[in-house]
């Protein structure tokens, strides 16, 4: 016996098709980005100064963007404790998701699973902040399009709807597993029959899609910046 | 007109709308634009004209490309702008002002502005936008404080910059800009100065060094075989208080024992190509120095305190104007004055008496386009340790302006990038606002009494700004004013 009724409109097959085609047009899309990035010149050395002086002083430049966000540490606090809370939360999520990827998933896995809920829960907490902050601080409600507040929403529901299907009767990841192993080896498996599973996965195929074409491409935009890419280097006559 | 008062630092504006959206640079004549090689004025075609060439601008700049699809709208960068701080006008918000970029960026070149553009804030291109453009753009000094705090490294001057070039393609170029740039074209420096009259110059300078000093110093000009080829911004030869570290700078050369000369080629060290945004005029002006350089078989290119020019000259100057093969490859191409003058004091070669600037109680103001734009010495950081420790050896009293003013989060002057024009009053004075609190500061608390730059529009700005804040105009220093005060010059 089912705790929630079989979805009524999308089929099975339709959902695997919608979510493939999503993952195909992010992935080529994101590649093409990549490619048209790379081949675009870059005329001048533009770095933000103080800027590195070797390759492995920009590589922890870039460390430090990515993984701390030192710029904006430095720019606004609020904005920092949200936004690195949410990425850092989206991150380890998208680590917790390999559990579906692996047979035997490897340990670190297993223990993103146990703490699925406080990754939860930093998620939302940096996207209502960022959400919030949109509305209430005028300088940032001015800069926003109706996007940039539908972006946030859309993690929002991925995120709720995800943790949805751990509350009340859980949807069995063991199917569902068994749905992406098919997916890897081309073979078409049936997922199991849950509105919140088709909502959560739904959601995620308008979040691929809408990558390559949207802000999302700050992502790799932030490696392709010459002004953080650069290396102090002008006048050794290195370029 | 009025000037804003003096705020806390730091401080948290309110947004005014469109606080800003009548103070407007003077357009470019016909036919100046036309003598620069632009149309003269708008062609009847001019939408299809700016989609081309903004179309050329993205396939020339990745960082154009990139910074367009990157941004978030985070908002990090909102309260950053020394315009926005003293004005509130919501669109010298940095996003804001690369966003009247975006929206059309949007609209004409990506899939989700020309299919949803109400969705992601994209727009129409008008002749209203253009005028909006025309308007914000020029009031960016192209300063980069907001792209310290920009997470994902964009950088509005690239922006703005871009949109310079795009207006002059189809006839609106600023007036101010375009017209230094065609007198260095013409004439050979921006105050359009002809070489007879830099010669008289330079003769009543050597009169006024013998005067004060009791010795012969000479400025030569065009002395070929000279070591170095000191190239100054042309303010430097007359303005206050320019002209007084140009001697400072001149004491520093005698007392080197090294030869030197300026060049009537290269009578200009600013090269306001940046400020247009055209490569080519960039170009154009660099190759000057490398010509005189050649001319002069000299061996070394210096140059002196110039903000903008030492950024061109430190990070373009190579590809602009290169190579400099026939230099002396054991020293930096080019290298700042600073650069020399602390070589010396570091070995000693020139003797220094602190106690002779003992009337001056002295704050630094870091210069935004030798802060964010360019180095200095061979350390990370050297832009902002080489100018406090040549201040700390020729001074005895010196102190920082608050945390956040200072260093890589230093306030433009408010008068950089071609804005340093009188109908921009209202802007300059606004824009000077951050910088005039943050001194404030170390005025009542230190007693500070004069502010040493390094860049020539920073001090034509002070000498022009301060007295609107209640200073005097004269309490704003060149670096090598106080270097030469110091110096101790053998008779």
């Amino acid at each position: 016996m089912r705790a929630y009724p079989n979805p009524p409109v999308v089929s099975e097959q339709l959902l695997s098709l919608i979510l493939l085609a999503a993952f195909a047009v992010f992935l080529l899309g994101f590649i093409a980005r990549l490619i048209q990035y790379w081949r675009l010149p870059v005329p001048f050395n533009i770095p933000i100064m103080p800027a590195p002086k070797s390759r492995l002083g920009v590589l922890s430049r870039l460390v430090g963007e990515t993984v701390l966000f030192k710029s904006l540490f430095r720019a606004n606090k609020w904005t920092w404790v949200f936004g690195w809370s949410m990425h850092f939360a989206l991150l380890l999520l998208l680590g917790k998701h390999l559990f579906y990827v692996y047979s035997v998933p490897p340990l670190w896995v297993a223990w993103l699973m146990s703490i699925g809920h406080w990754l939860f829960a930093l998620f939302i907490f940096g996207l209502l902040g960022l959400l919030l902050r949109r509305i209430v601080v005028q300088r940032v409600r001015l800069i926003s399009a109706p996007s940039d507040y539908l972006m946030l929403l859309l993690l929002i529901a991925i995120a709720v709807s995800g943790y949805s299907m751990h509350v009340g009767a859980a949807v069995n990841l063991v199917e569902v597993k068994y749905f992406v192993a098919g997916l890897l080896s081309f073979e078409w498996r049936e997922l199991p029959a849950d509105w919140r599973l088709v909502v959560h996965l739904l959601l995620v195929s308008v979040l691929l899609l809408i990558f390559p074409f949207s802000k999302l491409l700050h992502a790799p935009g932030l490696f392709f910046a010459p002004t953080l890419n650069q290396v102090d280097d002008t006048r050794e006559g290195k370029s | 007109m009025s000037v804003p008062e003096k705020l806390q630092y730091p401080v948290i504006p309110l947004i005014r709308e469109d606080a800003a959206v009548s103070d407007r640079s003077y357009q470019a004549k016909p036919e100046l634009m036309q003598a620069l090689g632009y149309p003269g004025e708008l062609p009847t075609d001019w939408k299809n004209k700016v989609l081309a060439s903004m179309k050329q601008q993205l396939e020339k700049s990745r960082a154009l490309r990139v910074f367009m699809d990157s941004c978030v709208q985070c908002g990090a960068c909102t309260d950053k702008c020394h315009y926005f701080l003293g004005g509130g006008d919501a669109n010298n918000m940095p996003v804001a002002r690369q966003n009247l970029f975006r929206s059309v960026y949007r609209r004409y070149f990506t899939l989700a502005g020309r299919w949803f553009p109400w969705l992601v804030g994209a727009r129409e291109l008008t002749r209203d936008v253009l005028d909006e453009w025309f308007n914000y753009f020029h009031q960016c000094s192209e300063c980069r404080r907001c792209s310290v705090y920009c997470p994902v490294g964009i950088d509005t001057s690239e922006v703005t910059m871009a949109g310079r070039e795009i207006l002059s393609s189809v006839g609106i170029g600023q007036k101010n800009t375009q017209n230094v740039i065609n007198k260095v074209n013409t004439i050979g420096n921006n105050l359009g100065m002809p070489t007879a009259a830099l010669k008289d110059t330079l003769a009543g300078l050597e009169e006024d060094l013998l005067d004060e000093t009791g010795i012969p110093i000479a400025l030569p000009l065009d002395q070929a075989g000279a070591e170095i080829l000191l190239v100054v911004p042309s303010a430097d030869f007359f303005a206050e208080p320019h002209v007084d570290g140009l001697l400072g700078c001149v004491k520093v050369l005698h007392a080197s024992g090294l030869s030197w000369t300026f060049s009537s080629v290269a009578s200009e060290a600013a090269n306001f190509g940046l400020f247009s945004g055209s490569h080519e005029q960039m170009k154009n002006i660099a190759k000057r120095i490398r010509e005189a350089a050649q001319q002069l078989k000299v061996k070394r290119i210096v140059f002196g305190e110039c903000g903008h020019a030492w950024r061109v000259a430190y990070n373009y100057l190579h590809k602009l104007a290169g190579p400099f093969d026939f230099l002396d490859q054991d020293y930096p191409i080019p290298q700042h004055i600073l650069e020399v003058t602390v070589d010396l004091i570091r070995t000693e070669q020139i003797v220094l008496d602190k106690s002779r600037n003992d009337e001056y109680v002295v704050t630094y103001h870091d210069s935004c386009n030798v802060a964010r734009g360019a180095g200095l010495g061979a350390e990370v950081g050297g832009q902002f340790e080489i100018p406090r420790e040549v201040l700390r050896s020729v001074c005895n009293h010196f102190h920082e302006m608050p945390q956040g003013s200072t260093h890589a989060e230093t306030f433009c002057c408010g008068a950089g990038g071609g804005l340093l024009t009188d109908e921009l009053m209202q802007t300059r004075k606004q824009g000077a606002l951050p910088r005039m609190s943050a001194l404030q500061q170390v005025v009542e608390n230190n007693g500070v009494t004069h502010m040493v730059a390094i860049c020539a529009i920073c001090k034509s700005q002070f000498s022009r700004i301060m007295p609107e804040y209640g200073y005097e105009m004269d309490q704003v220093l060149s670096m090598h004013q106080l270097v030469g005060n110091a110096l101790v010059l053998e008779q």
